[in-house]
């Protein structure tokens, strides 16, 4: 075999690909290794959460195709059916996070001055980073697709070889989006300088997502389960036939899982796949052979921007005098950090579509009618708390959990400064707290207005909610000050550690613990109403001051449990 | 002014601050050396408030830190090595915010913080975000908060990194005014020219132990015969063995 490297010529440094991944490997190897107090428990907590979580999924999924099955003719249109639904739902998101992980991986990385500046071959920094990016965008979805394929597999008897088929057909589905979103954010950058562009893709994204939301409640997905709807049953099996778009990669893999639990051997959807993967990778590696140098460097300008907000400070000034000096600039500088966060405050707008959908549910409950007593109509609003207890909860996690891990950098001056850690924590809560009460008492005020509750129920929910939400926040904040993610450059990424876990867990403890003590209460009332029965008033006394007490407990606990340990945090 | 007492820090089994007694009185400028890793900044960020001491005692002007933290902090500016601050806020509102955590606002405190920034040629970017501004630039502007307060003491670490000649000319000259005035700087740095031309006194620390202190006359008595520039007193106090093994290290 020919030599083209000459004798005298000293070889070129060439460092592999598994070289390159090396660092990452060897870091996810130290930080699931290190030996922090509580591992142990965290690791069991995590596990029990994460089991709990796929046997909840692989149950309703395992109903629903239990019933699909038992329906003939049509049961394995609809299995189908509602896998291609739940994959391109996947597709989209992998699509999504894949374009806005490539940013950071491909081109704001901190390793990419080491790589760009080290002897490393073009086709392996590719290949390493198109790794780095399908592995942090993809692991959430491919989590969600185990208990969903376990689903499939199980009722419709999929066999030993089943799990390999599901392994040969989710490796080319993850690679395709990695491969796509990487070459859309290499062209975007190349376009617009990366900074601007995250703040683009944010925005993107929250539209997209939004947009994506809104779609599926107008398309209302809840008449397929009713083929009564339908003129005929040539109709609804027409439908069903059609596949939701032929092009797609989602309808590849859902034709090839089903004809593999169908016992019919169709191998087109299998070659799609597996050729569209490998011309996209081939594809992108032509474009980022081409565009990368130049698009790297642009990344590197940081974009110019002023930000005059003088009439802002006027009007903040004499509206916040009362707070002092120091509790004001500590306001002051929360709401201008998070306006000026594109990746923030874009995602008020998802929030807006999430309330605008949620209404738009309870507008359209069927409760009126026959059938539609006083008791049914009150008993649903209460229910509505507990949704929008969730709703708020996951706002909290999003927006007040990661306040303090945002400090992390900057904790040298505020630790250095005479101000108190109590105002810093207290200025956090307040800020996050006052919108999401708001928010709360319009989501709770409006559904109980579109329900036409009685006033007793409308004072209970609008009072109860309030308590929640503040019980919500001491919570957030607190377990955001117990498990903080200070060395975090992404935001968006906080709420889904180890302690936005635990703060999501404790909420759902919370909210449960509040309804449960409040339904007795509720109960004897409307009964007492329904059957003009006199209502027992101790049994309100006791059951609203225990929900009280449980709220002020998860509002004041957090809180101070948070102020010691940040007092104790050394930065 | 600042006053350390048995000062000492500890990490687990590692003794990063060991017994320290220091003092450095009011209008002196004191410079800290020492080679990486000697406990400079773990000193430093004690004195700051920052790292709560393991034991011993730090009094900023008379003020017990551990005992009264706001009113010992109230005294005191802070400048960290490395220049992290809210990415978001223009240089303008960093100042004001900074200011305010020293419960201090009005036309007064904007008057000061535009003339820090026109000494340290930022006032063209006063509206600019943090996140363009340069390494030097954040180093400037963070410099900049600590005066803006006007505090009786300023602890420094490593003040020269990222400067251009220009601004590193004007930390000097400030520095020297500020104590001139009565003020004090606690100042720990590499810059070897720096600490001989400007400190009033210097100490020397390594692993944990102040080796040295005293004015440049008394740190050359301390060192052996030969040792007249800081750059030989240093070496000779903190072992010049690691620079001889350079060669060494170039020839394998």
């Amino acid at each position: 075999m020919l030599d083209f490297v000459s004798v005298d010529e000293p070889r070129r440094p060439d460092p592999s690909l598994f070289h390159l991944l090396r660092p990452k490997v060897l870091t996810a190897r130290a930080k699931a290794m290190a030996g922090e107090r509580g591992r142990t428990a965290r690791w069991l907590v995590l596990a029990i959460f994460g089991v709990l979580f796929w046997a909840f999924i692989f149950g309703v999924v395992f109903r629903l195709l239990k019933y699909f099955r038992g329906v003939p003719e049509i049961g394995p249109l609809l299995a189908g059916k509602l896998l291609g639904l739940i994959l391109v739902g996947f597709f989209s998101i992998l699509l999504l996070s894949n374009v806005i992980t490539a940013l950071s991986s491909f081109f704001l990385a901190r390793d990419l001055d080491l790589l760009v500046a080290g002897p490393v071959d073009w086709l392996k920094l590719y290949g390493a980073k198109l790794m780095e990016t399908l592995v942090h965008s993809s692991w959430m979805v491919l989590l969600m697709a185990i208990p969903l394929f376990a689903a499939y597999g199980v009722v419709y008897e999929g066999g030993w070889f089943f799990p390999f088929i599901v392994a040969g057909l989710l490796g080319p589905f993850l690679l395709l989006p990695a491969a796509i979103g990487s070459a859309i954010t290499l062209l975007l950058v190349n376009i617009f300088p990366a900074r601007r562009t995250r703040d683009i893709l944010s925005v993107i994204a929250i539209l997209t997502a939004s947009g994506v939301v809104l779609l599926f409640r107008l398309v209302r997905p809840e008449r397929f389960a009713k083929p009564e709807g339908f003129r005929s049953l040539v109709d609804f099996i027409t439908l069903l036939r059609t596949p939701t778009s032929p092009l797609l990669p989602s309808e590849w893999v859902q034709r090839a899982t089903m004809s593999w639990l169908t016992y019919k051997t169709d191998l087109l959807p299998w070659y799609l796949l597996w050729s569209t993967a490998a011309s996209a990778v081939v594809l992108g590696a032509a474009l980022h052979w081409r565009l990368y140098p130049q698009g790297f460097s642009k990344a590197q300008e940081s974009a110019q921007r002023w930000a005059r907000s003088g009439w802002f400070s006027r009007v903040a000034d004499r509206a916040l005098a009362p707070l002092g000096v120091l509790r004001r600039e500590l306001v002051l500088k929360e709401v201008r950090l998070f306006f000026r966060d594109t990746t923030q405050w874009s995602q008020l707008l998802l929030l807006a579509v999430l309330v605008v959908v949620y209404v738009f549910n309870i507008k359209f409950l069927p409760l009126k009618g026959d059938g539609m007593t006083f008791f049914l109509r009150n008993v649903v609003p209460f229910l509505n708390l507990v949704l929008a207890g969730f709703v708020l909860a996951s706002i909290a996690a999003r927006f007040i959990f990661p306040g303090v891990s945002l400090e992390g950098r900057t904790l040298w001056l505020l630790r250095s400064s005479p101000m108190s850690i109590r105002d810093l924590l207290w200025s956090k809560f307040w800020v996050g707290t006052l919108p999401l009460l708001i928010l709360a008492l319009l989501i709770v005020g409006v559904t109980n207005y579109l329900l036409q509750v009685s006033v007793f129920m409308f004072m209970v929910s609008i009072v109860t909610i309030a308590a929640m939400t503040l019980a919500l926040a001491g919570l957030a904040l607190g377990f955001g000050t117990l498990f903080p993610q200070f060395e975090t450059e992404n935001a968006a990424q906080i709420p889904t550690s180890f302690g936005g876990l635990l703060f999501m867990m404790a909420s759902v403890a919370v909210i449960g613990g509040v309804v449960i003590l409040e339904a007795r209460p509720v109960y004897g009332y409307l009964h007492a109403r329904a059957f003009g029965s006199p209502s027992d008033v101790t049994e309100m006394v006791a059951g609203f001051g225990l929900a009280g007490a449980l709220c002020l407990l998860s509002t004041l606990v957090p809180i101070k449990v948070a102020l010691r340990r940040l007092q104790a945090i050394e930065r | 002014m600042i006053r350390l007492s048995a000062l000492t820090k500890r990490y687990g089994s590692f003794t990063a601050v060991d017994q320290i007694d220091l003092s450095v009185p009011r209008g002196q400028l004191f410079g800290f050396l020492g080679p990486n890793g000697a406990g400079k900044t773990t000193t430093l960020r004690m004195i700051a408030g920052i790292l709560r001491p393991t034991a011993g005692r730090i009094e900023i002007a008379g003020i017990d830190i551990v005992g009264d933290p706001r009113a010992a902090k109230s005294k005191l500016g802070f400048i960290p090595d490395r220049p992290f601050i809210y990415e978001k806020l223009t240089g303008a509102e960093f100042l004001r915010f900074v200011a305010g955590l020293y419960d201090q606002s009005g036309p007064a405190i904007e008057h000061r913080a535009r003339e820090l920034l026109a000494l340290f040629d930022l006032e063209e970017w006063r509206d600019e975000l943090v996140e363009s501004y340069s390494h030097g630039m954040r180093q400037k502007l963070i410099i900049s908060s600590a005066f803006v307060h006007r505090p009786e003491v300023i602890v420094v670490d490593e003040p020269m990194v990222g400067l251009d000649p220009k601004a590193a000319k004007i930390l000097k000259d400030l520095f020297r005014e500020y104590t001139r005035r009565g003020h004090t700087i606690m100042m720990s740095t590499h810059t070897l020219e720096v600490a001989q031309s400007l400190c009033d006194r210097i100490g020397i620390i390594q692993g944990g132990k102040i080796r040295a202190c005293g004015t440049m006359d008394e740190l050359r008595r301390d060192a052996e015969a030969g040792a007249t520039g800081l750059e030989h007193i240093f070496l000779k106090l903190t072992g010049e063995n690691a620079a001889r093994a350079l060669v060494d290290v170039l020839d394998a």
